[in-house]
């Protein structure tokens, strides 16, 4: 228990981010995901089943994808170490990333508001189901990259130090036998293999967390709803199937991916991860799909966590805790309050929003 | 392409696209929000009419800007590592504020957006009203980051490290109300004469509907009084550059000596080689009057200050000379159109001078460039400090190579994203209207609905 007691303020102000980047992948992770099913939309069906995503995400997305807006600027605020090591080291995927959710936003309001003819429409309609999967598949190869070490590593062949002084107070000695390449450098660390595992497992977490969603969605229109309970159930198999490759290749890098196995509170929520993928996998085949809803939100949660504690209290492994990338205590704490303050006035916002439009009021609508 | 500049030109053109969506974003709600309220006063369907154009023009500008909001916010770090390093926990605190305007408004926008059928009357309108008031505070924090840079302040520097960091005595840094206020007020002026201009091209062309009178109204209501008080914000913003940062004062008046009774300057060249503003029109001691309010104030020329420690001077001289002619333009035609409103109390004055339609046509973009040029005399001016007196933009940049293929894509991405936008709003604008069918139905007496409900 002594994770949760003997918290510094750093620590707790890192699970707040925490927190944040959760909502944003169950929320606006799940948008991503509803492109991925629009991009593979097919059958008699597929214009409903697009049809359905629109519907979904329409008014909802813009304020899904703040939450992405609140982690970075969570990071740069509190932990800018850490961000100024992601931004450095991690700059060619986070830009990727980053064209990703320019064309995936703005294609899906281009469709919404085109009027030109059908082809036009279907245009954009692929602009953004391609572009909805470049940016989970890179978030979670980031991820991958922080979590096996590698964005340390190369931090450590550029000479960068965890002090933010400025550059005219240090001397930069770079006096590195042979100079680092470029490709050690900038592209290696998001594109090892277990980056790519990690992030071909987002992509399909997310899509399994679509589609059981779009099974909520969908309710009333029995044919369609067995559209994406038959869509869930396969992506939800192949995230097991990822989650199992990146995790085994996790294992055989070593480092602080082993202590996902080797220690207690990352160990359980591995575990609790499969039980809450299983137990959404069984209530798809019976038709419970609240339950589902509420499982599979419950597996990618735990995975998020479970990477978290892995690596905790680091946050750049191998070496960089979450104290020594902390912004002074002043900062920290008055950004807790303003969060606190904040939330007042978000929480309530946000219910009326979903209950607006994800309340079980039919209705008609015109966007 | 030096690395540096690359970077520098990434950061310009990500701003200079963004910004054009958050001044948009500012200013249209204010607009959907005054033609919703009179449909809700009067009944007139044209109003509502109206509210929904602008509702979608909104939706699609809001989603651009929000995601090339989210670009500068990863930027920042992309471009700019050491700068975010020793920065973020000092000018952080605005941004935080900014994520939950930011957020209040994405949430009211998308019941605004879709809610038409969904939540009464008086929620939508109170919806409209939030979207609104978080859109200029989200404009209001991120400027008074950006003023942060300008006049740093809230923290203390011991051996090139920040100590005793206070980030709300960052926020109340000395530039932040001027920037805030002229900022604001930029945004509704660009707005509301955008789409006056807009509406009065459409009037000369012949289609004097009702529902482009209409517009031009409520756009003139937001845009000229934003534009007739823009001027006097100016004034306090230069007065304030004159005292805190007379190097970029200098640079923008083309000021190359240090002197006395100081002329104003209008237009010319700054040669930098000779150390002299060439071709300038001279107004005796008027750069003296401006900055100081007294005819014999010295003004310090760029000569008192170290060389590398200038700006590219003929960059910010030409930058503010644009922006100066361009809202003493806007704010001309603006008093002709209010004086019009007013020798006549009737709208349709305005709509019916085809001379002043005209000028009003030509301002259409003015504003925008205008902001523009504002921000180039800001940045640029500030160069080649990234924070002013602390940190130099070299060295914060990112010690990644390469950093003109990043340049070149957002680049390409932005300019296919700005021609797509002005290609669907101009559909959206040439879609002719309901009511376009009847050009001289005049517009019916108010009548007291009861409750009108959107269609």
């Amino acid at each position: 228990m002594e994770l949760f007691t003997q918290l510094t303020l750093a620590e707790l102000t890192a699970w707040v981010v925490v927190v944040a980047l959760n909502v944003y992948v169950l929320f606006g992770g799940a948008d991503f995901g509803g492109g991925v099913w629009d991009l593979l939309a097919s059958g008699e069906r597929a214009e409903r089943q697009r049809s359905l995503i629109v519907q979904a995400m329409g008014p909802i997305w813009e304020a899904n994808h703040v939450w992405l807006i609140v982690v970075v600027v969570l990071l740069f605020v509190c932990f800018p170490t850490a961000f100024a090591a992601f931004g450095t080291i991690l700059h060619i995927a986070l830009s990727l990333m980053l064209i990703g959710i320019v064309l995936r936003g703005s294609a899906f309001v281009f469709r919404a508001y085109s009027y030109g003819p059908d082809s036009t429409q279907r245009q954009w309609g692929r602009v953004f189901a391609s572009s909805s999967v470049i940016t989970p598949l890179v978030l979670g190869m980031c991820v991958g990259a922080v979590a096996s070490g590698s964005v340390g590593e190369a931090l450590a062949l550029l000479g960068y130090g965890p002090a933010a002084v400025l550059p005219t107070a240090t001397v930069v000695t770079t006096e590195a036998v042979t100079p680092p390449s470029f490709v050690a450098l900038y592209v290696a660390p998001w594109l090892s293999p277990f980056a790519v595992a990690v992030g071909v497992m987002t992509l399909m977490l997310l899509s399994f967390l679509a589609a059981t969603y779009l099974t909520i969605e969908a309710e009333g229109d029995a044919p369609l709803q067995e559209d994406f309970r038959r869509r869930a159930l396969g992506a939800g198999v192949a995230a097991l199937a990822a989650a199992g490759a990146a995790l085994a290749l996790g294992l055989m890098r070593g480092g602080v991916m082993a202590r996902l196995v080797g220690t207690r509170w990352p160990l359980s929520l591995v575990i609790a991860s499969t039980i809450a993928a299983l137990t959404a996998l069984v209530a798809l085949v019976r038709r419970h799909y609240q339950v589902a809803r509420v499982a599979v939100g419950a597996q990618v949660t735990f995975v998020l966590w479970g990477w978290v504690l892995a690596q905790f209290p680091l946050i750049i492994p191998p070496r960089l805790t979450i104290d020594e990338a902390a912004a002074p205590a002043s900062t920290l704490s008055e950004t807790l309050i303003v969060l606190l303050f904040g939330a007042v006035i978000l929480v309530p916002s946000l219910w009326y929003l979903l209950r607006v439009f994800k309340g079980r009021v039919p209705a008609t609508r015109t966007p | 392409m030096p690395d540096l500049l690359a970077a520098r030109s990434q950061m310009a053109m990500s701003l200079a696209f963004h910004i054009i969506f958050s001044v948009i974003g500012i200013g249209l709600p204010l607009l959907m929000l005054i033609a919703e309220w009179r449909y809700l006063r009067t009944g007139e369907p044209g109003y509502l009419e109206l509210a929904k154009r602008w509702a979608k023009g909104a939706a699609i500008l809001f989603a651009v800007g929000a995601v090339s909001g989210t670009v500068l916010s990863f930027e920042l770090g992309l471009l700019w590592p050491q700068f975010m390093q020793f920065a973020g926990p000092i000018f952080g605190m605005p941004f935080s504020l900014e994520g939950f305007a930011f957020f209040t408004e994405a949430i009211f926008l998308g019941l605004y957006l879709y809610g038409w059928d969904r939540i009464g009357p008086r929620a939508h309108l109170g919806s409209g009203i939030i979207v609104a008031l978080s859109g200029v505070l989200s404009g209001i924090f991120v400027v008074i980051a950006n003023a942060w840079m300008n006049s740093p302040t809230g923290f203390d520097l011991v051996d090139g490290r920040a100590v005793n960091v206070r980030p709300f005595g960052a926020m109340a840094n000395a530039a932040a109300f001027h920037q805030t206020l002229h900022m604001t007020l930029a945004a509704y002026a660009a707005t509301g004469l955008a789409v006056a201009g807009i509406h009065a091209m459409q009037i000369l062309r012949g289609k004097a509907s009702a529902f482009n009178r209409r517009a031009l109204g409520v756009a003139l209501a937001v845009g000229a009084p934003a534009a007739i008080l823009q001027p006097f914000s100016g004034d306090i913003s230069a007065r304030h550059v004159a005292r805190t940062q007379p190097v970029k004062l200098a640079s923008l008046e083309g000021q190359f000596e240090t002197e006395r009774g100081a002329p104003l300057r209008l237009g010319g060249w700054p040669d930098v080689e000779r150390r002299e503003t060439r071709w300038a029109l001279d107004i005796p001691y008027g750069l003296s009057l401006l900055a100081f309010h007294d005819p014999n104030a010295e003004i310090k020329g760029l000569e008192a200050f170290p060389r590398d420690e200038w700006p590219p001077v003929p960059i910010v001289h030409i930058a503010f000379q644009v922006m100066v002619a361009l809202g003493t333009y806007m704010a001309l035609v603006s008093l002709w159109a209010l004086w019009h409103w007013w020798r006549t109390r009737s709208r349709d004055a305005v709509a019916g001078d085809r001379r002043l339609l005209r000028a009003l046509a030509i301002a259409t973009p003015m504003g925008f460039i205008a902001i523009e040029a504002g921000w180039t005399v800001t940045e640029v001016g500030r160069q080649p400090w990234i924070i002013y007196g602390v940190l130099r933009t070299a060295d914060a940049v990112t010690p990644m190579p390469g950093l003109v293929v990043p340049f070149l894509t957002f680049t390409l991405l932005y300019l296919l994203l700005g021609a797509i936008v002005v290609y669907m709003l101009a559909q959206q604008i040439g879609r002719a209207p309901a009511d376009d069918r009847e050009p001289t139905e005049p517009d019916r007496p108010p009548e007291p609905a009861a409750h009108p409900r959107p269609a």
